[in-house]
């Protein structure tokens, strides 16, 4: 177990630097960062003012080896507009961007799993061909035309709900205090924006959902609970259940990570003040240490939870443990 | 004198034969999200014959509509004129006009041609991308193996969409831009795919002959890996122009895709926002439920290639 755990531990690591080393590459080979803060025909002084602040100006391999250093010690740089590093400014939208990327997965569980097994239970009958259905419009529905739908028929229309925002409650890392609160309130503000958000997930946990159950219940084991004569209802509950559970749950770990993510134009939409929108303003205000700074915190995220994912499979199943 | 050609009948045979095969082959193939391709295809090709403005231009309105509008007898546009059914719509311009009075039914023809370029041309080049890097891996094995999965591996780590905005925050907004982008993001699923489906084909007893006769690498991946692994990059294909049409649409809406005036679905969602408020919903539904409609046909179109193509699937 600790070998197999420090051979993933060392898989992340390879993956991160990778990414990372992708991240500058692709950055200075498809364009330019100083480009995006100095439009055309911008004086040449302040071109090499630019690049000679942001470092490049030296060779490449300095700069390479000063980004890297950098980035281990927890420095992702300053954020051009707002002068202060970019590390605060992403940790202080962070809780936002988590509260609405929480209620979304809720919401894409609630639809997705039980309508995924009962898609599964029931193949090529209503239920099902409803299932297909709505997996196929949760696909292929863009997040912001569901959003600007809902925003004109509850929002405006009905007017039974808030439009722009998170409602005045914050999370503020200082206060503690601030800390429980800000989960429980200004749900009204969370509505539209995490339906939008769940609604594309939601067609993929039905999916995943649906062919992992599908797979359970044609395995030898539950052919063999059958032939004792176990009640169906109790085959699924008792038997089937838990076990098409797992490459659910390993998938909605990850979708949840993913939903906090890219919800950069639901965010954009609803002017909901999270990292999406962190990572569009740096993008209409040309600031490019902050567009990057976004990106490789989602990277990072996203490596350290697919570490967790491989430890804890490795430790429920000796299979997957023993095999490298 | 005989007048019948030699060859003939051979010919019809094979004619019947190639019939035959079509017909099995779309037989149970979803017919409405097929004619919806077709058709959008057909408005992108024809889209400066048949639509009825100009995709730039304001239409030019008549006199009296500039007097219901503003009170003067001319005036170079009416702006935001609702759909036909609607108060104040007018045949003329039958989804009404935007906040420049440029007719929306014109701009969303034209702009099927856009989403449509991008995100085929986009998922071509990630597809040829893709493929060869992941017979690469799947064939050469060893070192080839390793780097190319493990930069497949880390390129798959970061979301499409945000990927997506971080090289479009050092290219620019541009059309050809965002194929490169799309190119860029999304060649790792294919070569994924393709690497699995390879090590599978290496082993089967043609690939070992071919080996055996002394042809070369080069070869073999050529005449007996390549046309094996078509199935699979068409159906992933098949799948990722969908989700290349929202990303498109996506980055056109944030300001980073295809730069105004063209007529993006995503781009005239975006413009449309704030006149949301004031109750002009038509403004951002119709392109909404372009891109909607698109991205479902395309979906059915590569679940039904999926089952189609992979025999293990098609009593799923």
């Amino acid at each position: 177990m600790k070998k197999y755990v420090l051979v993933r531990a060392l898989y992340s690591v390879v993956t991160l630097w990778l990414l990372v080393t992708i991240i500058f590459g692709l950055v200075r080979l498809t364009g330019d960062p100083v480009a995006m803060k100095a439009e055309a025909g911008a004086d040449a002084a302040y071109v090499a003012q630019l690049k000679s602040d942001w470092g490049l100006d030296r060779p490449l391999h300095w700069q390479y080896l000063g980004f890297v250093g950098r980035l281990l010690r927890g420095d992702f740089g300053h954020s051009f507009e707002k002068s202060l590093p970019v590390r605060d400014i992403y940790f202080e939208r962070l809780p936002n961007s988590l509260k609405l990327g929480f209620a979304a997965f809720v919401i894409s569980v609630v639809l997705g799993v039980p309508l995924g097994m009962l898609s599964a239970l029931k193949v090529n009958s209503g239920w099902d061909n409803a299932g297909k259905m709505v997996a196929l419009l949760g696909l292929s529905m863009p997040g912001f035309f569901v959003g600007l739908v809902l925003i004109i028929v509850f929002g405006i229309n009905l007017g039974w709900l808030p439009v722009l925002g998170k409602g005045p409650s914050t999370f503020v890392w200082s206060m503690p205090s601030t800390w429980m609160p800000f989960w429980f309130r200004d749900w009204a503000y969370l509505a539209m924006p995490a339906f939008a958000l769940g609604w594309y997930f939601s067609g993929a946990m039905l999916r995943i959902t649906r062919s992992g159950m599908l797979d359970v219940l044609g395995s030898d084991y539950i052919k063999l609970v059958r032939l004792k004569g176990v009640p169906e209802r109790m085959v699924v509950a008792k038997h089937a259940l838990k076990n098409s559970m797992i490459p659910v749950l390993t998938f909605a770990g990850l979708n949840l990570l993913i939903m906090v993510n890219v919800a950069v134009v639901i965010e954009v939409i609803f002017n909901w003040p999270g990292v999406g929108q962190l990572l569009y303003d740096a993008l209409s205000n040309r600031d490019f240490p902050m567009v990057q700074g976004v990106v490789l915190m989602s990277g990072l995220m996203i490596v350290v939870l697919n570490f967790t994912i491989d430890v804890l499979y490795g430790y429920v199943d000796p299979r997957i443990r023993l095999s490298r | 004198m005989a007048t019948i050609p030699i060859g003939a009948g051979p010919t019809i045979t094979a004619q019947r034969v190639a019939r035959r095969r079509y017909r099995v082959f779309f037989r149970n193939a979803p017919i409405v999200p097929l004619l919806i391709v077709t058709v959008l295809a057909l408005v992108a090709v024809l889209a400066p014959v048949i639509a009825p403005h100009g995709k730039l231009d304001p239409v030019k309105p008549t006199q009296d509509r500039c007097l219901a509008k503003y009170g003067t007898a001319d005036c170079p546009y009416v702006d935001n004129v609702p759909p036909f059914w609607a108060h104040g719509g007018t045949l003329d311009t039958p989804l009404g006009t935007d906040f420049l009075g440029r007719d929306v039914l014109s701009r969303l023809m034209y702009g099927a041609s856009i989403s449509l370029v991008v995100a085929l041309t986009g998922t071509l080049f990630a597809g040829a991308i893709g493929t060869v890097l992941g017979v690469l891996a799947g064939y050469m094995g060893k070192w080839w193996d390793q780097i190319i999965m493990r930069i497949t591996d880390a390129w798959l780590t970061l979301p499409s969409l945000v990927f997506a905005i971080l090289l479009s925050s050092v290219r620019g907004p541009g059309l050809w831009n965002v194929v490169l982008i799309l190119a860029l993001v999304f060649w790792s699923r294919y070569s994924r795919a393709v690497r699995a489906e390879v090590l599978a084909i290496r082993e089967r007893e043609f690939v070992k002959l071919a080996e055996i006769n002394g042809i070369g690498k080069l070869t073999i991946i050529w005449r007996h890996i390549i046309p094996n692994v078509m199935n699979t990059v068409m159906v992933l294909f098949s799948l990722q122009v969908g989700v290349a049409v929202i990303i498109e649409a996506s980055l056109s809406f944030l300001g980073v895709g295809v730069p105004p005036p063209e007529p993006s679905w995503g781009l005239m969602m975006a413009q449309e926002r704030e006149s949301l408020m004031e109750g002009r919903w038509w403004l951002a539904v119709f392109p909404g439920a372009c891109i909607t409609m698109l991205v479902l046909s395309a979906n059915m179109l590569g679940d039904w290639l999926r089952v189609r193509l992979d025999p293990q699937l098609r009593n799923r």
